[in-house]
C-alpha cells in the first residue's frame, strides 16, 4: 500500500496513474465509439434492411433474378419537407407487380416558387422488414434533382422485389409494401442550404 | 470484522481541538476541498438543494394534474419570466417541467447523493484508505456538476422555441431538440449535461483507482464491503456508458449549431440513431442510480440483523451481471420505433434475464433477515421499505420488457409508475436509508429514531398513494407527458396528488430531525449500532477526524468479509 502516510496533497503514485491512465482510455475509447456509430449504424442499415433500408442493384444483379409467379401490392407515397415548395407526388398510387420482375414507377414534382431549388429524396419502405428484398436498380434518389422556376418533370425508379422474400419467415404475412420518398432542400439557386437550424 | 483499527484513533475524542487534526480555513476548506469527507458533505448538501428544485416541480406538476383542464400553467409560464404567455407558450412549460424534473432528479440529486455523497464519505473509509486517490479530481468532479445544475437552471429563463426553457424531455430526442426547439435553451440544457457527464466521469476514474489501488492491506476484493462493490460496479457503468451520452448530445449539438445532420434525415442522418445511443447511456444509467442503493442496503440488513450478508460472494457478483447485462439491453426503451419481431424477442429475453441477478439480492436479503436477531431501528425499516417498493417496480419491469405488452402501454402512465418505483421509490428510499444509518456518523450527532420512523411510515404511505394508482391510469390508457386528461382519469389523479402532499409534509419531518439532531441530538459514539455494524468505519469516531487512517488498519485473515 503506497499510501500509508500520504496527506492528501502528496503526487498521486504511479499505481494509481496507471489505473486512471487506463480508466480515462477506456471512456475515451467509448466516446469514439459513440461518434463511430453513425458509420457503423449506416452500414449496419444498408447490410441487414434495418429500419426499412432498401436494398440496390446492379443490371447484372437484375438480370440474374427469375419471376416467382406470385404478385404483391405495391403503394407509393410522396412527401417534401415542410416549407419546400415543390409539389411531388406519383403518378400511380398502388400497383400489383410479380416477384421477382422488374418495374417502373413513375413520379412527378413541380417546383412551385421562383428560384431554382435542388432537391435530394430520403426514402424507405414499409414494412420495414421487407427493406432488404425490396432493390431499386434506377432511382431518381440516387442523385440531386435541380427544378427551374416552374419546372415539371417525372422521375422513374426502376425496382423489383426479390423472390427470396417467399421464404422469408418475418415476411410471411406481408402483402403490400409501401415506398416512400421524402424530398429535402439541398441547394437553392445554386447555394448549399445551411441546415444549422436551432441555435441561439 | 476483525481489525486492529480500534485503539489508532482513540486520540481524538475531543475532535476538533487534536492539534494534529486542523482544518483549513472556512474558504479553503469548503471551496478548494481534497477532503473526501468535506467534498462528500458537499455533494449531500448540493443534492438536498437541487432536490428541493426538482421536488418542488414535481409539486407543480401535481398540482396542475389535480384536476382535468389547464388551470396553473399560465401562472407557471409568468414565474419563469414569460410577460403575457400565450396559451401555447403555458403548454411548453409543462415540457419544460417534466425535462428539468428528470434531468434535476437523475443527475444533480440522485446521482450526486449515491455516488458523489454516500460514495465519496464511505468507500475510503471501508477499504480503510486516507482518502480518495485523486483529491483535486475529486473537487473538479463536484463543482463541474455545481456547474452543470446552474446551466441547466439558466435554460429556465432563455427561449426554447415554443416558449422559455427547455422543453424536450430528459432524452432529449432529435427532432424535437434539433429543428423543433430553436433559441438557446436546449443548449444550455445539453451543456449542462456536458459538465456534470464530465464530472461523474472524473469521479468515476476516482474511484476505480481508489477501490483497486487504496484498500487496506488484508482488504482483498473479495472482502470488500458490498457497499464498495456496488460503487465499484457503478463506477464503470459511468465510466463506459457517460461518453456515449457526451457524443451523442456532442452530435446534437453541431446538428443545432453548425449544420451537421447526423440525426436529420435531408441530409442522409437518422434520429433513430439518436435514441440508440441515448439508450445505450439511459439503461446502464438506471443501474447507476440503483446499485449503490443496493449496496447500502447489504450494509443495512447486515447491520441489524446482525448476521453477515446471505451470500456475498453471490451479491457482489449479481451487482457485476447487472452492470453487464446492463449494456445490451438498451433498445426495451424503443420498441414503438418499429422493430422486427427478433430484435424485440432478443431485447426481450435479455431484459428478463436481468431478473435473475436482481432476484439473488432480493432473495439474499431476505436469506440474511431469516434467523437474524432483527432489530428496528430507522434504517433497516427504510430498507426493509426498499425491498418492498423496489421489488413492486421490478416486477412492473419484468412486465414492461415484453416488445408485446409494450405495444399497448408504451408512454402511459403505467411506465410512469415503474419507473419511479424503481428509482422515486426505491433509489430516494435506499438514500434515506442511507442517511439515516450514516447521519450520525457523518454529523456526530444522534437524529431521532422517533421521528425517522415517523419519516419513514408518511412516506410510505405518500409516495405509494402518488405511484400506485398510476398503473390503473397507464392501463387505462392515460398517455405521459400531457398536462391534461379525460374526465374518466380524474379520480386516480386526485388521489396521486394528495399522496404528493403527504409525501411532501414526510419531508418536513424530515428536516425538523434534521435541526433536532444538530441541536438537542446525543453526541454519538463511534460504533451506535452495536454489535451488527462490523465496517472499518465504525471503527472511527463520529464524526471521523479530518484524516483517517494515518497509519493502516490491518485486516485479518479470521475476519468474514
Amino acid at each position: 500500500m503506497p499510501v500509508a502516510d500520504a496527506p492528501a496533497r502528496a503526487p498521486a503514485p504511479k499505481a494509481n496513474r496507471k489505473v486512471a491512465l487506463l480508466a480515462l482510455g477506456g471512456a475515451l475509447a467509448m466516446l469514439g465509439m459513440g461518434f463511430a456509430a453513425v458509420p457503423l449504424y449506416r452500414i449496419f442499415c444498408q447490410a441487414t434492411g434495418f429500419g426499412g433500408t432498401t436494398a440496390r442493384a446492379t443490371e447484372q444483379q437484375a438480370a440474374t433474378v427469375r419471376d416467382s409467379g406470385r404478385t404483391i401490392a405495391m403503394r407509393f407515397d410522396a412527401n417534401v419537407e415542410r416549407g419546400m415548395p415543390w409539389q411531388f407526388k406519383p403518378l400511380q398510387n398502388t400497383d400489383t407487380v410479380s416477384i421477382g420482375v422488374r418495374d417502373m414507377a413513375l413520379f412527378w414534382a413541380r417546383n412551385t416558387s421562383s428560384h431554382s431549388i435542388t432537391g435530394t429524396a430520403s426514402f424507405n419502405v414499409e414494412p420495414e422488414q421487407a427493406g432488404r428484398f425490396f432493390n431499386k436498380i434506377q432511382c431518381f434518389c440516387f442523385t440531386e434533382q435541380t427544378l427551374k422556376p416552374g419546372e415539371e418533370v417525372r422521375m422513374p425508379v426502376i425496382y423489383y422485389v426479390d423472390p427470396a422474400i417467399l421464404q422469408d419467415p418475418d415476411n410471411k404475412d406481408v402483402q403490400e409494401i409501401t415506398l416512400s420518398y421524402t424530398f429535402h432542400v439541398t441547394a437553392i439557386d445554386g447555394k448549399t442550404l445551411d441546415r444549422s437550424k436551432a441555435g441561439g | 470484522m476483525a481489525t486492529t483499527a480500534d485503539h489508532f484513533q482513540g486520540h481524538v475524542d475531543d475532535h476538533g481541538h487534536a492539534d494534529h487534526d486542523h482544518k483549513p480555513a472556512f474558504f479553503a476548506r469548503w471551496f478548494m476541498s481534497t477532503n473526501h469527507k468535506d467534498i462528500g458533505t458537499m455533494y449531500l448538501i448540493f443534492a438536498i438543494f437541487a432536490g428541493i428544485i426538482g421536488g418542488a416541480f414535481s409539486g407543480m406538476m401535481r398540482i396542475e394534474l389535480a384536476e382535468p383542464g389547464i388551470q396553473y400553467l399560465d401562472t407557471f409560464a409568468k414565474w419563469f419570466g414569460a410577460v403575457n404567455p400565450d396559451f401555447n407558450s403555458s403548454l411548453h412549460v409543462w415540457n419544460v417541467l417534466i425535462t428539468a424534473h428528470g434531468l434535476i432528479m437523475v443527475f444533480f440529486m440522485v446521482m450526486p447523493a449515491i455516488i458523489g455523497g454516500f460514495g465519496n464519505w464511505f468507500v475510503p473509509l471501508m477499504i480503510g484508505a486516507p482518502d480518495m486517490a485523486f483529491p483535486r479530481m475529486n473537487n473538479i468532479s463536484f463543482w463541474l456538476t455545481v456547474a452543470g445544475f446552474c446551466s441547466l437552471l439558466c435554460s429556465a429563463f432563455v427561449p426554447g422555441g415554443t416558449g422559455l426553457g427547455a422543453g424536450t424531455g430528459w432524452t432529449v430526442y432529435a427532432p424535437l431538440s434539433t429543428t423543433g426547439s430553436p433559441g438557446p435553451a436546449v443548449d444550455f440544457g445539453i451543456f449542462a449535461l456536458h459538465l456534470s457527464g464530465a464530472g461523474s466521469i472524473m469521479g468515476a476514474i476516482n474511484f476505480i483507482t481508489t477501490i483497486f489501488n487504496m484498500r487496506a492491506p488484508g482488504m482483498t476484493m473479495h472482502k470488500m464491503p458490498l457497499f464498495v462493490w456496488s460503487v465499484l460496479v457503478t463506477a464503470f457503468l459511468l465510466l463506459l456508458s457517460l461518453p456515449v451520452l457526451a457524443a451523442a448530445i456532442t452530435m446534437l449539438l453541431t446538428d443545432r449549431n453548425f449544420g451537421t445532420t447526423f440525426f436529420d434525415p435531408s441530409g442522409g442522418g437518422d434520429p433513430v440513431l439518436y435514441q440508440h445511443l441515448f439508450w445505450f447511456f439511459g439503461h446502464p444509467e438506471v443501474y447507476i442510480m440503483i446499485l449503490p442503493g443496493f449496496g447500502i442496503v447489504s450494509q443495512i440488513i447486515s447491520t441489524f440483523s446482525k448476521k453477515p450478508v446471505f451470500g456475498y460472494l453471490g451479491m457482489a457478483y449479481a451487482m457485476v451481471a447487472i452492470g453487464v447485462v446492463g449494456f445490451i439491453v438498451w433498445a426495451h426503451h424503443m420498441y414503438a420505433t418499429g422493430m422486427s419481431v427478433n430484435t424485440k424477442m432478443y431485447f426481450t429475453a435479455a431484459t428478463m434475464v436481468i431478473a435473475v441477478p436482481t432476484g439473488v439480492k432480493i432473495f439474499s436479503w431476505i436469506a440474511t433477515m431469516w434467523g437474524g436477531s432483527i432489530e428496528f431501528k430507522s434504517p433497516m425499516v427504510w430498507a426493509i421499505g426498499f425491498i418492498f417498493l423496489f421489488t413492486v417496480g421490478g416486477v412492473t419491469g419484468v412486465y414492461l420488457a415484453n416488445g408485446g405488452i409494450d405495444d399497448v402501454v408504451h408512454d402511459t402512465y403505467f411506465v410512469v409508475a415503474h419507473f419511479h418505483y424503481v428509482l422515486s421509490l426505491g433509489a430516494v428510499t435506499a438514500l434515506f436509508a442511507g442517511f439515516y444509518y450514516w447521519f450520525p456518523k457523518m454529523s456526530g450527532r444522534m437524529h431521532s429514531e422517533l421521528l425517522a420512523h415517523i419519516h419513514f411510515w408518511i412516506f410510505f404511505v405518500g409516495v405509494n398513494m402518488i405511484f400506485f394508482p398510476m398503473h390503473f391510469l397507464g392501463l387505462q390508457g392515460m398517455p405521459r407527458r400531457y398536462p391534461d386528461y379525460a374526465e374518466a382519469y380524474a379520480h386516480w389523479n386526485k388521489v396521486a396528488t394528495d399522496g404528493y402532499m403527504v409525501m411532501a409534509f414526510s419531508l418536513v419531518i424530515w428536516f425538523i430531525n434534521i435541526i433536532y439532531a444538530y441541536t438537542a441530538g446525543k453526541k454519538a459514539e463511534a460504533n451506535y449500532w452495536g454489535e451488527g455494524a462490523t465496517t472499518l468505519e465504525w471503527t472511527l469516531s463520529s464524526p471521523p477526524p479530518f484524516h483517517q487512517f494515518e497509519t493502516l488498519p490491518v485486516i485479518e485473515d479470521a475476519g468474514h468479509h
